[in-house]
């Protein structure tokens, strides 16, 4: 695989911190607002992969959605490297649960789109090369979205996120809907370009398994409105293996926390 | 496309009847000579039968009768070719051979259709007259009227191609506007919704009077015809966007620019389409209208003009070349599409 050149800062330095500051925030539904996020308070530092684990429906896309800058929180704050987050920057990029690739460009097209829209793609057109080749989609450049598999459509908004060099990854379900192989591949291939790209990483999951197989902190939310249950750090060298019994052990706890011990 | 495929495909499948009880291909070659046998029968009766005596005299029966010669013996000369070209190599002299022995039956039918045509008219005098003429009635007037209605139909084309431009370009711009802007929208679809439904024919008394020439009049008309389906359908098919495609765009940093341009619009892409097809069907209507009442030229025009001296070989004249323009017209704008939207799942050609 070919390593994205880390243009500025090299190394862990690249990474953001993330101050998420009692933020709360509700949705208008059927007229009554409909609480969704209650006074969360989260704090992120440069280089971290934190997994945010809840039931579904909780909340986590929605605190995902106001970090990335879509919309303003109904209360509270949230900081990007100690600044208040005014609205969307391709410093912070997300990979939706959906791949939502644009189905008239081709792969490549697709990859490329941050960089068009910067206006950077005569500059640094070779980066779009350089993702599609990280995430294994070399040959398939000028492929149509309906022409690729489902993991392979992930891996290309994948390639679309990286090539911005961003310095917060937001991973909204990234693997959802994949074969149990495809996925088990996809973390390690994850995790790997996570530790030496040195991105902020956030990632939303419902696998259990997956967030202590890839994070160093777990944030367990309670149901909508969520609210942070338990904040626990895997303190485990990488790569790690999944059959590792400390992992064991924290599996048991964050299923008590989610209140199905007795599937144990 | 879809025809040409079955066709090429006919040649080289071995033996064995073919689904719908089609002839095996082996007939190939036999069922062209039936064809130019019919072609020939066409011909020899146009010329060799004498006209009806009480008809009028028809000019340009022996022009016609070896046009129907020609025809035949190209069939003849297509026959063996045929044979010769099975199994099929490539190259453009089999694929044309290809493409005529799929529409051998409709050649057949139409050596019938002509011989049928020309016994009712010219032969037998069966049909009332003037409203009916023979076959070499419209080819008189494509030999000796040529100027008059290349001229028509270079005039309509103008008058078509200006009114369609001009509406497609408004109809997607305020497509646009009113799909994405709250405000354009709030004052412009009331408007579109009282005016939308009015046929644009309707406003032909005014536009004559309102517009400084009947050309220019002509043109807003068809504008209108043809911009309020691409405006309806572009605002439809902005309005219909994922909303997370713009997410996608907004966090790599997008511009309100980019957003309309690269995203809204060729989303919306497959809508405006259908909008454009359905433009182009009621500026076809509108042309053919204003050139009535108004415009002093074009097809419309000569049609009306060939109705009020009674002229009807060249009012059938017009209409045949019309069709065929029209249908042209129809298909280069399906080119146009398949062209811009070969990303479209199934419409991919590689
Ligand atoms: N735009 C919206 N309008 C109204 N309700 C919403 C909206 N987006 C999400 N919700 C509601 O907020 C709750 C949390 O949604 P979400 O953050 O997507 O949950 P999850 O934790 O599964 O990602 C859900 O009950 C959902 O119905
Ligand atoms: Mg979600």
């Amino acid at each position: 695989m070919v390593a994205l050149e880390n243009t500025d800062t090299a190394g862990m330095t690249a990474g953001m911190t993330i101050d998420v500051q009692a933020v709360s925030h509700s949705f208008e539904l059927h007229g009554a607002p409909l609480p969704v996020l209650d006074g969360v308070e989260l704090r992120v530092e440069p280089g971290e992969l934190v997994a945010l684990l809840g039931p579904s429906g909780c909340g986590k896309s929605t605190l995902l959605r106001l970090i990335a800058g879509l919309e303003p929180p109904s209360h509270g704050r949230i900081l990007a490297d100690g600044r208040p987050i005014a609205g969307p920057d391709p410093s912070r990029v997300v990979v939706f649960q959906d791949p939502t690739l644009y189905p008239w460009r081709t792969v490549r097209d697709n990859a490329a789109l941050g960089l068009e829209a910067r206006g950077l793609l005569r500059s640094q057109g070779h980066r779009v090369d350089e993702a599609l080749a990280l995430v294994g989609l070399t040959g398939f450049e000028k492929a149509y979205p309906h022409q690729l598999s489902g993991g392979m459509a992930q891996r290309a908004a994948l390639a679309r996120a990286l090539v911005n060099d961003p310095r917060l990854l937001v991973l909204d379900e990234p693997l959802g809907k994949l074969d149990s192989l495809t996925r088990l591949a996809m973390q390690s291939e994850l995790v790997e370009l996570w530790r030496r790209a040195g991105f902020t990483g956030l990632l939303v999951t419902h696998d259990i398994e997956e967030a202590l197989f890839m994070a160093t902190r777990v944030i367990v939310f309670s149901e909508r409105p969520a609210r942070i249950k338990a904040d626990l750090p895997i303190d485990r060298p990488y790569p790690r293996h999944r059959g590792d019994p400390v992992l064991t052990e924290l599996r048991h706890r964050i299923l008590e926390l989610l209140g199905l011990a007795e599937t144990w | 496309m879809s025809v040409n495929d079955t066709a090429a495909a006919l040649p080289a499948a071995t033996g064995g009847a073919l689904p719908n009880g089609a002839p095996i291909p082996s007939a190939l070659p036999l069922r062209f000579s039936a064809a130019a046998l019919l072609w020939f029968a066409a011909s020899g009766m146009t010329a060799l039968w004498p006209d009806a005596p009480d008809a009028q005299e028809w000019e340009r029966t022996g022009e016609f009768a070896s046009l129907l010669l020609v025809a035949a013996g190209l069939l003849a000369l297509a026959a063996p070719l045929s044979a010769i070209l099975r199994p099929a190599p490539r190259g453009w002299l089999a694929a044309t051979t290809a493409g005529l022995s799929a529409s051998v039956p409709w050649l057949i039918a139409l050596a019938l259709g002509v011989i049928g045509w020309e016994i009712l008219t010219a032969k037998l005098n069966l049909l009332p007259r003037p409203f009916f003429v023979p076959p070499q009635a419209l080819l008189e007037v494509y030999l000796d009227d040529w100027p008059r209605l290349l001229d028509c139909f270079a005039a309509s084309l103008r008058l078509l191609v200006t009114g369609y431009a001009v509406g497609s370009a408004l109809g997607v711009v305020a497509g646009v506007a009113i799909g994405w802007s709250r405000a354009v929208g709030y004052w412009v679809h009331p408007v579109l919704r009282l005016i939308g439904p009015l046929p644009a024919t309707a406003w032909l008394p005014i536009a004559f009077f309102a517009f400084p020439t009947s050309w220019s009049a002509s043109v807003f008309l068809i504008a209108l015809a043809s911009g309020v389906p691409v405006t309806i359908l572009t605002w439809s098919g902005v309005a219909g966007v994922n909303s997370a495609y713009y997410d996608i765009a907004r966090t790599l940093g997008a511009s309100q620019r980019f957003l309309v341009l690269k995203v809204a619009v060729p989303a919306a892409m497959p809508h405006v389409f259908v909008g454009l097809f359905m433009g182009l069907g009621a500026s076809f209507a509108v042309l053919v209208v204003a050139e009535m009442l108004g415009v002093k030229s074009g097809v419309g025009w000569y049609l009306q003009w060939a109705q009020g001296w009674a002229a009807y070989g060249n009012m059938y004249a017009a209409l045949l070349v019309m069709a065929l323009v029209c249908s042209g017209l129809v298909t280069l704008l399906f080119h146009v599409r398949d062209h811009l939207l070969a990303w479209q799942k199934g419409m991919l050609k590689w």
